[in-house]
């Protein structure tokens, strides 16, 4: 797939990035970090682009991605919940959040709400143990929540 | 003190959540409002460690330490502390401290020793200024102008430095074989892909002093002759990454990284290379295969980084707690260091601690320190009056501490004795409501998804037993399946690649080792004692009880509760989702859990 000037996906931002790491051995991970932050996900042309600049295989560009839990081959929902499933948070209920927001969203682990607007994932501790359980809304953190708060956190976001 | 009082602001990713944000706003804007803001000054810091009671605000010199604070809390804090100097008595965490008594009287800091964590929660991590008032760079100054390379590895192989990141090599050892491995190419490493979940040292250590990293990895390149140092840094945490990068910036630009350090012919730099959420990148090999930019997959050892590395070089790697440890053995020399620990395990100890427990927090405690002491007179007990179940540490490949080893030092070996290791430095405690089972299959589930599938003990092993496990906790199990669960165990130990799938079967070896009753309970008599796993639950109301308050039927979610007002409650068994929601409710003790 060769992509012409018009209608390139990556912006010039991004171009600017793969050009200041071109030469730097091991670069192509913090590439991939960079297209994340700008699309919230690898979208496939991205990667084609990716492989052109870098002058590496698409392949192998799919299995670093595909390798590492923190890249996403689909578009997450508008407002992206993640429920901390590290130990603490396991402990004190953090099953209980991800099922209560399933039922209020009426999506599964992983799957986007039809309108667009949410997302739930299950993700690794992040390292607040202190509040747990603990789940973030794109990016802010909320400590000590249970099941009965959940509705009240995602009407902040609606 | 150019200034009548300081006013220290915890700035740590758990305060910052906490509203830590606003609070800092709120206080500047005060003590600009009250025209205060020449007598105090406001100072963002890392960590104090006391999460559980954040965000904390500690103001000196009085030492007066305030919990939970909030914004609404800065005009009261600014009127009447600065101004008028009495303390807000309400906001003290200890309402009977009085003012001038130190902080560390609180029991939660009493039995703690800060070497690693000296500067967090006391500087600004984001000032180098502050950093070097509080010595910061004199141990690199010493390193290059007083000390040859072969003096720093024997200063740490005296001091007894082991790396903290769970395995415990001698830090001096390791350093040795990449200064005496040939090639004019080395680097420096540390590991900052801190994935145990309940464990968060490392992440406090960057957010609060940024600095000590870099001045060891410094340090560590004039050792070895390596010019270019990588901190691999979890993609997760961000406000860590935040700090680390400011913090190189500033010390390029105070000639501290860069080239010719501090005027010297030597020259070394760093650059952060971020994680992308896979846990076998904790597994040294591993982690420079991702800095490389490839998968994440480890390679058998021998040969060790330490001779063959990143790209095919010598590479000195440790972990952030290591790291942090070693501008202060530079800088007190291995006599005093050695002195704190035990026989084989020196120094000091970073734990999160966390779970069911009063005082959850970032502690440090001299090795050697008993479990009883972290848990009781640190922790503050279990929350809630519960009963003590059990410790765990070393994350998803360790085990657990039962009642009875409370009383063990903790160090390398004694840890390993019982069954555990020292891990990285997550420290869970769980109480009599947590079962055994449903702990395990937690972690297993965590290394089955997290195994990289490179070799097949670890890969099928994993899922056989995650399998197995998971059948025991729906009541499905048979006696059978203890023995092939230590079989299996067992060959995973053996013949696993790499440390992750060697260290995943030990939640399960011990705890069919402490807690076999347990799981006895539930493959014969189809029973969860701890009431935690759902398949074997069931609510009931107790009729003669229940005095029809309708309270629980509408707390159920599924509204699978009927009964008419003052009438007992019937709940319906095939809708019923366990949530135990009415369970927490009923005041009346009128629904039965079993």
């Amino acid at each position: 797939m060769t992509a012409t000037a018009e209608e390139r996906m990556l912006s010039p931002e991004i171009d600017a990035f793969i050009e200041k790491w071109k030469d730097k051995p091991g670069n192509l991970i913090m590439v991939l970090h960079r297209v994340q932050e700008e699309f919230s996900y690898i979208p496939r042309q991205a990667a084609f682009e990716v492989a052109a600049a870098l002058g590496v295989p698409v392949a192998k560009i799919y299995g670093v991605i595909t390798f590492y839990h923190f890249f996403k081959l689909t578009k997450p929902g508008r407002n992206q919940i993640a429920v901390c499933m590290g130990t603490a948070c396991y402990l004190k209920g953090g099953q209980d959040l991800i099922d209560e927001c399933e039922r209020k969203l009426g999506v599964g682990l992983n799957t986007v709400t039809e309108d667009g607007e949410f997302s739930v994932e299950a993700v690794r501790c992040i390292g607040c143990c202190g509040l747990a359980p603990v789940l973030t809304v794109n990016g802010e953190v909320f400590g000590t929540v249970g099941t009965k708060s959940i509705a009240k956190i995602i009407d902040q976001f609606e | 003190m150019a200034f009548k009082n300081y006013i220290l602001v915890c700035a740590g990713t758990a305060c910052e959540s906490s509203k830590g944000v606003a609070l800092y706003e709120a206080l500047e804007k005060e003590l600009k409002a009250q025209g205060a803001d020449t007598e105090a000054q406001l100072v963002k810091t890392g960590c104090f460690g006391f999460c559980e009671q954040g965000p904390i605000v500690k103001i000196l010199p009085d030492e007066s330490f305030y919990v939970k604070v909030g914004p609404e809390h800065a005009q009261q804090i600014v009127a009447e502390h600065i101004i008028k100097g009495r303390q807000v008595k309400e906001l003290l965490y200890d309402k009977n401290q009085s003012s001038g008594a130190s902080a560390d009287n609180i029991a939660f800091y009493q039995k703690q020793q800060r070497i690693v964590l000296r500067n967090c929660g006391v500087i600004n991590p984001e000032l180098i200024d502050e950093y070097i008032a509080r010595d910061g760079y004199a141990a690199l100054e010493k390193v290059i102008f007083e000390m040859t390379p072969d003096e720093v590895i024997q200063e740490l192989k005296d001091a007894g430095l082991r790396g903290r990141g769970g395995a415990g090599f001698p830090t001096g050892l390791k350093w040795g074989f990449t200064k005496n491995a040939a090639g004019d190419q080395k680097y420096v490493v540390c590991n900052a892909d801190e994935g145990d979940p309940g464990a968060y040292m490392d992440r406090s250590t960057c957010e609060g002093d940024p600095h000590s990293v870099l001045e060891a990895m410094t340090i560590a390149g004039h050792t070895v002759g390596a010019d270019q140092g990588f901190i691999y840094i979890r993609a997760e945490y961000p406000l860590a990454i935040e700090r680390l990068e400011n913090a190189i910036g500033q010390a390029r630009e105070y000639g501290l990284l860069g080239k010719n350090i501090l005027g010297s012919d030597f020259s070394f730099d760093i650059e952060l290379r971020l994680g992308a959420g896979a846990f076998v990148c904790g597994e040294e090999t591993a982690l420079l295969a991702s800095i490389e930019g490839k998968r994440g997959m480890p390679i058998p050892r021998p040969p060790f980084p330490a001779v063959k590395g990143l790209w095919g070089k010598p590479t000195v790697i440790n972990n952030v707690e290591t790291w942090a440890n070693i501008p202060m053995i530079i800088l007190k020399g291995a006599a005093w260091y050695s002195s704190i620990g035990t026989e084989t395990s020196k120094g000091t100890k970073v734990f999160a601690l966390t779970g069911k427990i009063n005082n959850s927090g970032l502690i440090e405690v001299p090795m050697g320190t008993t479990l009883r002491e972290i848990i009781y007179d640190i922790g503050g007990g279990i929350r809630g009056g519960k009963k003590f179940k059990a410790a765990q540490t070393g994350g998803p490949s360790g085990g657990v501490i039962t009642a009875e080893f409370l009383d063990t030092p903790i160090d390398y070996e004694s840890l390993m004795s019982i069954g555990s290791m020292m891990g990285s430095g997550g420290m869970i405690v769980m109480d009599e409501d947590d079962c055994m089972i449903d702990v395990t299959k937690f972690y297993l589930e965590f290394t089955v998804d997290e195994s990289c599938g490179k070799c097949a003990p670890c890969r099928i092993g994993g899922r056989t037993n995650y399998n197995i496990l998971d059948k025991i906790s729906k009541g499905q199990g048979c006696p059978e399946d203890l023995d092939k669960l230590k079989t299996i165990a067992q060959a995973m130990r053996k013949a696993s690649l790499c440390g992750l799938g060697q260290t995943s079967p030990n939640p399960i070896m011990s705890t069919i080792n402490f807690f076999e009753d347990e799981y006895l309970a539930h493959i014969n008599d189809k029973r969860c004692p701890a009431g935690k796993c759902k398949d074997l639950l069931s609510y009931t109301v107790i009729e003669e009880k229940c005095i029809g308050c309708t309270a629980c039927a509408r707390v159920c979610p599924v509204s699978c509760i009927s009964g008419e007002v003052k009438v007992a409650h019937v709940i319906n068994q095939d809708q019923c989702i366990k949530c135990g929601q009415c369970f927490d409710k009923c005041k009346f003790d009128a629904i039965h859990k079993g």
